[in-house]
């Protein structure tokens, strides 16, 4: 495959058969390779798609400067479109994210603000909200609430997943933004009526929680509860669990909130095959395992992993 | 019949501490009507006129009520239901 830059090989990434973990025979589950896009995850989509909506609404010129709350794989896929296309970019990230991923974003040239932990990526979106207030001249692309987030996946992830599996009847994903499951979820709904959208939603510890009171809590702008059909919460020690799992069973090394995936997606498998329902789960491996080595989920015990993990916002 | 029910740190004042509790009833409006009795003021940081409060999310052995029957969604011996409240996922 020949592209004529690297911005020309966003998506159209990889479907891949899980033999060992699928069930049975009419039980199959599968995995979206979405670490095979530019900056090694599923958001270069989205930060592709806001950064270009952005230039068509006129709001960026060469030189402006984009600010945005972020755990890090959005930043990292803006800082590399912005860094091709002569932008500046600020993100707001919350202090107890992986070292790696701050070491791609300064690579990059993007401009570090740090949230406090507590509170984690309720807390970065509050900051970044009162910094777009102070810096009316920077452009906040807010992928919390941005159509174009939501919008790539509708054009983009869901049509690759339903020429590849027409056959599909689950399609599952980790729940963040909610950019990936509402834009996929709705063009599979509309495709294939019937389909299940399933969100796996990371549950972290309790210093991430850290909110004063419960009225501060936050739902994405572009939540629409209408498009899912489940929602599960998928604890740490599950999600690093089968994190783990993938790797030993079908080789792939994959970032832990495609962990809470599988978990979700292994569920769903075992109720169709004990109804004796025939099934084919698609789900995303959001990244691969990369940015979260420095957090030693990989090396040791799970116990010992799930204890490093604690405290940490691996999502 | 015990249903065990994990409190979020900011709602264990009502619990005295506890992170978490136990109650029972046959649907989760039940339970939390159960637990109001030994837990005064606890179920109306959860529930409005409207159903679930919007920043509250309650999960059923780690799925999301919303999607099951809501408050009306039945709840049996050996559930667990976690309260947890909304927060941005990481992105």
């Amino acid at each position: 495959m020949r592209y004529d830059s690297l911005l020309d090989s966003l998506g159209r990434t990889p479907l891949v058969g899980l033999p060992r973990l699928s069930p049975g025979p009419g039980v199959r589950l599968w995995a979206k390779l979405e670490d095979r896009n530019p900056t090694g995850s599923v958001k270069d989509r989205a930060a592709f798609y806001m950064i270009e909506q952005a230039e068509k609404d006129g709001l960026l010129e060469p030189g402006c400067m984009i600010l945005e709350p972020t755990s890090g794989n959005t930043g990292i896929s803006l800082a590399m479109v912005a860094k091709l296309r002569g932008y500046r970019l600020t993100c707001v990230m919350p202090e107890n994210v992986s070292a790696e991923r701050r070491q791609l974003l300064e690579m990059y040239g993007a401009e570090i603000i740090f949230s406090p932990a507590a509170g984690g990526s309720n807390e970065a979106v509050r900051v970044a909200k009162r910094l777009s207030a102070e810096h009316p001249d920077w452009v906040m692309l807010y992928q919390y609430g941005n159509e174009a987030n939501a919008r790539a996946h509708y054009e983009t992830t869901g049509p690759e997943l339903l020429a590849d599996l027409p056959e599909l009847t689950h399609f599952v994903a980790g729940l963040g933004t909610t950019g990936t499951l509402m834009g996929t979820g709705r063009f599979l709904r509309e495709q294939r009526p019937g389909v299940q959208i399933v969100a796996a939603e990371p549950r972290y510890g309790e210093l991430v929680y850290g909110l004063r009171n419960v009225d501060e809590g936050f739902v994405p702008e572009l939540y629409d509860a209408s498009v899912l059909t489940r929602r599960f919460s998928v604890s740490t020690a599950d999600a690093l669990r089968r994190t783990r799992q993938l790797l030993a069973a079908e080789g792939i090394f994959a970032g832990i909130s495609s962990g809470c995936a599988l978990h979700a997606s292994i569920a769903i498998a075992a109720k169709a095959a004990e109804a004796g329902e025939r099934a084919d789960i698609a789900m995303v491996i959001a990244d691969g395992g990369w940015k979260y080595l420095s957090t030693g989920a990989y090396s040791g015990t799970e116990t010992e992993a799930e204890a490093r993990l604690e405290g940490q916002l691996w999502a | 019949m015990a249903i065990e029910v994990r409190i979020p740190t900011i709602l264990r004042t009502y619990t005295g501490g506890a992170k978490s509790v136990e109650g029972s009833g046959a649907t989760l409006d039940e339970l939390l009507a159960d637990l109001e009795a030994r837990h005064g003021g606890l179920r109306e940081r959860l529930v409005d006129d409207r159903g679930l409060r919007r920043f509250v999310n309650v999960y059923l052995n780690d799925e999301d009520v919303r999607f099951l029957g809501g408050l009306e969604t039945p709840v049996s011996d050996g559930d667990t239901v976690t309260v947890l409240p909304a927060v941005a996922g990481g992105a």
